[in-house]
């Protein structure tokens, strides 16, 4: 591949989404996501695909919901307000298993907070916004290169596992624009959800060896029912304890059960290191820069980036930050993640929680500065 | 009727959850008999409903259903309708689904003109949650949460429709079931957005709290209160003083369809992409 291009984080996303075949784009505009709406009517409509401005943001989440029932591949972007109206038909696509992507482009909030200004208040809302216990994949790629890529594989997870997949941007991030020179890995594959077999009776949420059901769009002679009530394995609802028992976990658990398929963690200089960071998105691009310029001064400090932050990379992070003398948590939001490290490492290594919220970028400055601190 | 049901209602799920003497199954047989007539293939027809007693209507019907979110339906649909125009794409929503929380999806619905056919269950109350009003409540009407009574105005389901742009709106009821058959097909023929409202009964919820004494009472009052649109033309407006006005209401085919709209921004853009 190794082609140069000066890409947006926005536009990576964008262009990431149509290698993996998505088709189908319904939005509606917020800063700082609107270039990915922009970019997505401009390159639909000449590829098969179509591009519709809905009148909100619930709306969409639903339109890419039905698109995705006739087997396209749909993606919808917005940013915290309209992330918070999307939580109920993301907590159905989840419960009734209907691939889709969720592009979402962190800003300051809450309500309309700072429009322009990035943060990761959002990271346990990723995870915990739609009533219910549900689950969900959630993506924070923290360059455009890997936007690209991240994307293109949070649509292929979306289909391979009957998920919605979640990418994790920030104001940051989908706003900077940089060279990004593709090499092979970045490849985006193609990949489709399993169909029904057409030698058996196809039931649309059977219970199969990985846990995911074949999935038959409408329209291609199956006749059955999709809906948000808690249902049996005929696809039909039911509140037999036992059925709901079942279906429930096995909801939940294909995640677990395909984890490590779904994790993608980068590990910088960890194995020698006394002081581990713990960071995700454009914050990890400071930490990134505070290892590199430490450890030219001799220091043993290394990083772990979770690029798949839900399901959390609770082995990664345990390993990891083993018999390490202090691990520290930039984040740009009060302390989100760092409940889920100090869940991890429980006790057996000081967390250090550093914390931005004045709509700032934690720089690599802040994070020398208290590492020298603990040193 | 018994040979429609075989062939179009998924018998194994009968009976239905809804009430005795509900004007819901009505509706569902009035609407199997449309696709009968239109003689669509099962495979090809896409069911989509709302949350509600109404709702429920698609777990019943033999086709590519899809029970969503309370008010949502239409915005599941044109993912459908925009992504599969071959399948032909009906819509079943209640009066608080349509109008209260799915208002804002209907209006535009109405605006954008894509080819699918909405049937709203119009009974003038939360059927489903228990009687509270709902936006088509008449004032001074009982219900849970309005113990003294309604007070807040009305919404015409079929005016409002038209305002918004809908290219096709007819009003039934479930006491004209043979009617309600004929609008229902018009309005899937009809190439654009089609919206069939039909007022129906719910004895339990409304009927019960608002002096009913029957089922069939209702559709007694359903028969004196519609007004064939035809005949309301020429009656003096006092008249129709709490009446309303039945059949077809409005068309129009000078307002391209979405899609068709939809193919020029298709073509602008693979004029753009030849060298
Ligand atoms: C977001 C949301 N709010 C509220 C409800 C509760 N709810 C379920 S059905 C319903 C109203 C049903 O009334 P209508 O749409 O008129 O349908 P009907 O039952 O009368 O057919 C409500 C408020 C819900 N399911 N979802
Ligand atoms: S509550 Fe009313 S609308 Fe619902 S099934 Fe019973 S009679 Fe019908
Ligand atoms: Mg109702």
């Amino acid at each position: 591949m190794a082609e140069a291009k000066l890409l947006s984080g926005n536009d990576a996303c964008v262009q990431g989404a149509l290698a993996a075949g998505v088709r189908f784009f319904a939005g509606y505009p917020i800063t700082p996501s609107t270039e990915i709406a922009n970019a997505f009517a401009r390159e639909l409509p000449g590829r098969g695909g179509i591009f519709m401005q809905m009148e909100d943001e619930i709306a969409s989440m639903g339109a890419i919901i039905g698109a995705s029932c006739t087997g396209t591949k749909a993606v919808t972007a917005t940013s915290g307000p309209g992330f918070s109206l999307m939580q109920e038909n993301i907590g159905y696509a989840a419960v009734a298993e209907i691939p889709c992507v969720i592009i979402n482009v962190m800003r300051y909030g809450p309500s309309t907070g700072l429009p322009t200004s990035p943060s990761q208040g959002d990271f346990m809302q990723t995870r915990w916004g739609p009533h219910g216990d549900h689950p969900v994949i959630v993506i924070a790629p923290y360059t455009a290169r890997e936007a690209y890529r991240e994307t293109g594989r949070a649509v292929n997870l979306s289909e391979r596992y009957r998920v919605p997949v979640i990418v994790l941007m920030d104001e940051i991030l989908g706003h900077l624009r940089e060279r990004v020179e593709f090499r092979d890995e970045d490849l985006v594959q193609e990949i489709n959800r399993k169909g029904p077999d057409p030698d058996s009776t196809f039931l649309p949420y059977e219970y199969t060896e990985d846990g995911v059901p074949p999935f038959a769009n409408f329209g291609t002679g199956y006749r059955y029912h999709i809906t948000g009530l808690i249902h049996d394995e005929t696809g039909f609802p039911t509140n037999n304890p036992v059925e709901v028992d079942r279906i429930m976990r096995r909801v939940n658990e294909k995640i677990e059960l395909h984890r490590r398929d779904i994790a993608r963690t980068q590990f910088v200089e960890v194995d020698d290191a006394d002081i581990l960071v713990v960071a995700f998105g454009s914050v990890a691009r400071s930490a990134h820069e505070a290892v590199r310029t430490l450890r030219q001064e001799g220091k043993a400090v290394g990083m772990v980036r979770p690029v798949t932050v839900w399901p959390f990379p609770d082995e990664d992070i345990r390993k990891a930050a083993a018999g390490k003398k202090a691990v520290i948590v930039p984040e740009m939001n009060l302390g989100q993640m760092v409940r889920e490290v100090e869940r991890v490492v429980a006790g057996t290594v000081p967390v250090h929680a550093l914390n931005r919220i004045d709509g700032l970028l934690i720089t690599p400055q802040e994070m020398r500065d208290l590492i020298e601190d603990i040193q | 009727m018994g040979e429609l049901h075989e062939k179009y209602l998924r018998m194994n799920k009968m009976p239905h959850i809804w009430c005795a003497g509900c004007g819901n199954g009505i509706i569902m047989g009035a609407f199997i008999t449309a696709i009968d007539r239109l003689g669509y293939d099962k495979d090809e027809v896409a069911a989509v409903s709302g949350i509600g007693c109404s709702g429920r209507i698609t777990g019943y019907l033999d086709f590519n259903t899809i029970h969503t979110t309370h008010g949502r339906a239409l915005a599941f649909a044109t993912g459908i309708k925009l992504t599969k125009p071959r399948l032909k794409v009906f819509v079943f929503m209640g009066d608080g689904d349509a109008v209260a929380i799915g208002g804002n999806h209907l209006i535009h619905a109405c605006r954008r003109n894509l080819d699918m056919t909405a049937v709203i269950f119009n009974n003038h109350i939360y059927g489903m949650t228990g009687g509270q009003f709902s936006p088509t409540t008449f004032k001074n009407k009982s219900a849970t949460t309005a113990p003294y009574g309604t007070t807040d105005p009305d919404f015409d389901i079929a005016q409002l429709c038209i305002g918004a742009g809908a290219t096709y709106v007819a009003r039934g009821t479930s006491y004209h079931a043979r009617l309600l058959t004929d609008l229902i097909v018009k309005g899937a023929e009809h190439p654009g957005f089609s919206v069939i409202e039909v007022i129906t009964h719910c004895p339990v919820n409304f009927g019960r709290r608002n002096n009913f004494e029957s089922p069939a009472q209702m559709l007694l009052w359903q028969k004196e209160h519609g007004v064939a649109a035809r005949k309301a033309k020429a009656m003096p407006l006092e008249d129709m003083e709490g009446k309303f006005t039945i059949g077809e209401l409005y068309r129009s085919t000078e307002i391209p369809e979405y899609l068709e709209e939809y193919g020029r921004v298709i073509q602008a853009a693979n004029e753009e992409k030849q060298p």
